[in-house]
């Protein structure tokens, strides 16, 4: 038992005189790249990137209200702007590390033709967005629509995931036929990784730069900026770029 | 004042609650009835389903709702092969959830309550030649009122305050699925703090109001009951 207690404290001592941790927020669009990312991070550098997922919206309530979050990949601009103009971040660390995709997809083949005209026949039992209030992929999936001039026709069919993550759960069951989804989420090495979608063009939305900063609480943490670091390498940009996105 | 959208999801919930309970009544009775009264090996099994809701998370049950409800699940497709669609992001897909999810709280203090009645009345109604569907309601129904009073509140309690069910299969539609809950859920994430306050408060109040009610009513154990 003694012996044990000893190997324990020598590992754990170890493991801090090398390696720090860093709590990431990270917007659920950014899921499968940011994992795919902090595994590379932790072999390169030893630091160990703690992710939780979730809406963006939901994470700027968290984080206003004490989370203990010390970077932050926001599915958005505008959300790490806000946290920064109310001195929630670390000056200018704020950068953005992807530039977002909105896409209609199915789970079916051949259900979503390339043009979105789907949309328009009206041939679907439920249409899956994410809470535009909170999830700015649902928000450009609103301002899309209104765009189209469809948002009113299509409305008695809207169905809200709570974030991006469930959007897509939704319409991936079979539940709902279409889903406004981030193309990260059914894109991989430049194809369709099963239904069938429509990208939609940049022009019907405003772009979705997303962002990411050091928060107040990572000030102090070599990890934190270690991890901001490591999104501006060249590894981290093949990643980004193989799930669909732009950067800027 | 409760804006129009949360009186809308109080009202939502109030009937999404209203008809569980009724539903729950008809269904819980006989479940409690024979729970009560049966001697068979699978009593003990039938009465663990029964309690299941209490231990196992919202999201194990919305997760395999959300399945089994879907266009590919079991319960999927005799609703679509009944004309019906898929009950998802429907308010009777919510309904059929919370029967579910409040099962034991109609069940289990029905059954108390039967188990309470012993075979005493049962026999001297049989003595008096009450046909078994005669002593049900003429000796059993009464006996057992506070037990359908105590399971009736508690499973419309327990009904308006879900909320990881409803999360999960509800698809957050104003008036059809969006039930305080979510609203208020909605609010907090959106930092309308002042809205979700209102509602919560409201919330707060009925459930205190109802547990109130149910302590008070309940007889006094030294008078027996």
């Amino acid at each position: 038992m003694k012996r044990l207690s000893v190997l324990f404290i020598t590992l754990l001592a170890a493991a801090g005189a090398h390696a720090g941790e860093v709590q990431v927020a990270v917007a659920a669009n950014f899921t499968a790249p940011a994992q795919q990312i902090a595994a590379e991070f932790a072999r390169k550098t030893g630091h160990k990137a703690v992710l939780s997922f979730g809406a963006t919206g939901k994470f700027y309530a968290q984080i206003s209200n004490g989370a203990p979050f010390e970077v932050f990949l926001a599915a958005d601009d505008t959300t790490p702007a806000r946290l920064d103009k109310e001195g929630g971040t670390v000056a200018g660390s704020r950068f953005t590390y992807a530039v977002g995709t909105l896409v209609l997809w199915s789970a079916k083949a051949d259900f979503v033709d390339g043009k979105g005209e789907v949309l328009k026949s009206g041939k679907f039992n439920k249409l899956s967005v994410a809470n535009p209030k909170t999830a700015p992929y649902g928000a450009a999936a609103i301002e899309t629509l209104t765009r189209l001039k469809l948002l009113d026709a299509v409305q008695p069919k809207l169905v809200q995931g709570e974030n991006i993550a469930q959007t897509f759960q939704f319409a991936s069951t079979g539940n709902a036929d279409l889903a406004f989804v981030a193309l990260s989420q059914v894109f991989k090495d430049g194809k369709l990784s099963s239904g069938s979608a429509w990208i939609v063009p940049g022009a019907m939305h405003e772009p979705i730069h997303q962002d990411a900063v050091i928060l107040t609480k990572g000030k102090d943490n070599p990890a934190a900026a270690a991890f901001l670091e490591f999104l501006k390498s060249p590894y981290a940009h093949a990643v980004i770029q193989s799930y669909g996105y732009a950067l800027r | 004042m409760l804006t129009e959208t949360d009186l809308q999801a109080i009202w939502l919930t109030v009937r999404l609650a209203g008809i569980t309970t009724l539903i729950l009544l008809l269904i819980g009775t006989p479940v409690a009835w024979w729970l009560a009264r049966s001697r068979a090996w699978w009593k003990g099994p039938v009465g663990a389903v029964v309690a299941l809701p209490l231990v196992l998370p919202p999201s194990v049950l919305g997760f395999y709702l959300l399945l089994a409800m879907g266009p590919h699940g079991p319960v999927g497709q005799f609703t679509q092969s009944l004309g019906l669609g898929t009950l998802p992001f429907t308010f009777w897909g919510l309904v059929v959830a919370s029967v579910f999810y409040s099962l034991p709280f109609m069940v289990q203090p029905l059954q108390n309550a039967f188990e309470a009645i012993g075979e005493r009345p049962l026999e001297v109604a049989a003595t008096l030649r009450a046909s078994p569907f005669d002593t049900f309601f003429s000796v059993v129904l009464p006996l057992a009122r506070p037990g359908f009073i105590t399971a009736g509140i508690l499973t419309f309690a327990h009904t308006v305050g879900e909320f990881g069910v409803v999360l999960m299969i509800g698809g957050n539609i104003p008036g059809v699925t969006r039930v305080a809950s979510v609203q208020i859920y909605d609010h907090v994430e959106a930092m309308e703090y002042a809205d979700a306050h209102r509602l919560a408060a409201v919330m707060l109040v009925f459930s205190f109001a109802v547990l109130l009610a149910l302590y008070a009513w309940r007889p006094n154990p030294k008078k027996g009951a």
